[in-house]
């Protein structure tokens, strides 16, 4: 799309990010701006940051959001720009805008609610009713939203098992190509409960303790967001580091210094939860869009 | 060499030894998941298709392939013979390889031929080309007023359709890109 033709979708976009902070700020969540340049990126195995000097560009500004509930902040959200080295498709941008939200004394639970609550607070605030269509789908929003485990996923739609997936290190290329079409469908999906190896800053799930209270949130077979009960043990939090560092090693990634005030502040972390979801990808389910680049003004290759 | 992160629409490369050009793609990739390359591929020598998702880790050999220009010079057996100005190699084309570009091959043209490992694939010719009527009706008065068109066979043998004023021995351009007339040339 030209940037001339845009502006139709970019007003729809100041709008939804309006609603957005509504929303947040009439919950009395606290609105925060933190540093997008940071010393120690959190260790990811599939996430590379952008190199900012000796520091680094945040690829999801967690860390500081969870110091900031060890520091006795309950409620919080950010809406940022994030970067990612070699994110580049029609759902992805190398700089794109996250809007993350945090709460202590919550699970992962309660962040599904809040996901159902915020949809049905700005859906209709778009002039649309319970039915959202996008790319001549349709979906029912009203709560509750459809709730399925990985496991549960797997055992519906994949031609293997979860097991086998990951054994074999094509758990992506299944969940994308099997799995992914079916969710968020007739309403939107909840996929939870990840393997723990799949969620490293998540809290393992006490009744099953191979399992991490991570979900994933579908519409339209879109991933648009990732929450998780956040872990909020340090000692756990370094093993899980240290294994992810491994991992890096592995897939021949380079590993960064690890970020220690944040695994100190850990320790004064009450039970929390957060999430971060992707606000471009939103605004294209909202303004019926197929391709995140006409959601923004620019995209990398106009610079 | 190129890795994952290369890969885009348009790369050309080689895959169990043939070169492939990347005719879509797209990037996927799962919450903190591993990164997919989705990719359409089109083999360069016989035109089949697939798909084929590639990981990080996977990398490819660059296909080598260069354009040279060359001279046409004759057609034998059903194969076009072109030749390098500077080194006199020779290459041969099949029908196939020169396609449309066949209608408008005159001897000494200079055409574009894609080589991959020496071997040609293919041929990219000038956008317009003269070239000289061979049979023509004669043009009878009164057809310009009507505007009616009328065909003549081309040197090339090339049967093209142009306006009725133009007769045998008149040298005409041609849009090679829709095969289509475009005006009368004079010496």
């Amino acid at each position: 799309m030209r940037i001339e033709d845009k502006k139709g979708i970019l007003e729809k976009r100041q709008f939804i990010t309006q609603s957005v902070r509504d929303f947040f700020c009439s919950r009395n969540f606290l609105e925060v701006e933190t540093p997008c340049r940071i010393p120690a990126p959190i260790p990811e195995t599939h996430i590379d940051s952008v190199a900012s000097g000796t520091w680094f560009l945040h690829a999801s500004p967690e860390i500081c959001m969870k110091r900031l509930l060890a520091a006795g902040y309950e409620r919080l959200f950010q809406i940022c720009k994030c970067y990612r080295e070699g994110e580049r498709g029609s759902r992805h941008l190398p700089e794109f805008t996250l809007l993350e939200w945090y709460r202590s004394h919550s699970d992962y639970t309660d962040l599904m609610a809040d996901c159902e609550a915020l949809v049905a607070y700005i859906v209709p605030s778009l002039g649309k009713g319970e039915e959202l269509s996008y790319q001549k789908e349709t979906l029912d929003i009203r709560p509750p939203w459809e709730r399925l485990t990985v496991d549960e996923a797997f055992r519906l739609y994949a031609s293997m098992s979860l097991d086998e997936a990951i054994n074999t290190e094509r758990f992506e290329e299944i969940l994308t190509d099997e799995v992914e079409p079916f969710l968020g469908i007739r309403k939107p999906t909840f996929l939870y409960d990840y393997p723990l190896p799949l969620a490293s800053l998540a809290r393992r799930k006490k009744s099953n303790p191979l399992l991490a209270e991570r979900f994933e949130l579908y519409l339209f077979g879109m991933e648009l967001a990732n929450g998780f009960s956040e872990l909020t043990d340090p000692a756990e939090q370094q093993r899980r580091f240290a294994e992810t560092a491994q991992e890096r090693s592995h897939w021949g990634k380079p590993n960064h210094p690890v970020p220690e005030p944040f695994l100190r502040d850990l320790a004064k972390m009450p039970e929390a939860a957060g999430i971060a979801l992707g606000l471009d990808r939103m605004i294209m389910i909202l303004t019926d869009t197929n391709i995140i680049d006409d959601v923004v003004a620019f995209t990398p290759e106009m610079l | 060499m190129y890795n994952a992160s290369d890969l885009r629409k348009g790369l050309r490369i080689k895959i169990d030894g043939d070169p492939y050009i990347i005719t879509e793609f797209n990037f996927v990739k799962p919450g903190k998941g591993q990164a997919l390359y989705r990719c359409k591929l089109k083999n360069m020598v016989n035109g089949s298709q697939f798909e084929r998702t590639f990981r990080s880790v996977d990398s490819f050999e660059e296909a080598d392939l260069q354009e040279k220009k060359m001279q046409y010079l004759y057609m034998e057996e059903g194969k076009f013979c072109f030749m390098d100005n500077n080194t006199y190699e020779q290459v041969f084309l099949t029908a196939d390889q020169v396609g449309d570009a066949a209608n408008f091959l005159l001897e000494n043209l200079e055409a574009e031929i894609l080589l991959f490992e020496d071997k040609p694939l293919g041929i990219s010719i000038p956008n317009f080309v003269d070239l000289v009527v061979k049979e023509a009706e004669p043009w009878a008065k009164g057809d310009s007023v009507t505007g009616n068109n009328k065909p003549v066979i081309l040197e090339t043998g090339y049967r093209i359709m142009v306006p009725a004023f133009v007769d045998e021995g008149d040298k005409i351009r041609v849009d090679t890109r829709t095969g289509e007339y475009l005006t009368r040339v004079k010496d």
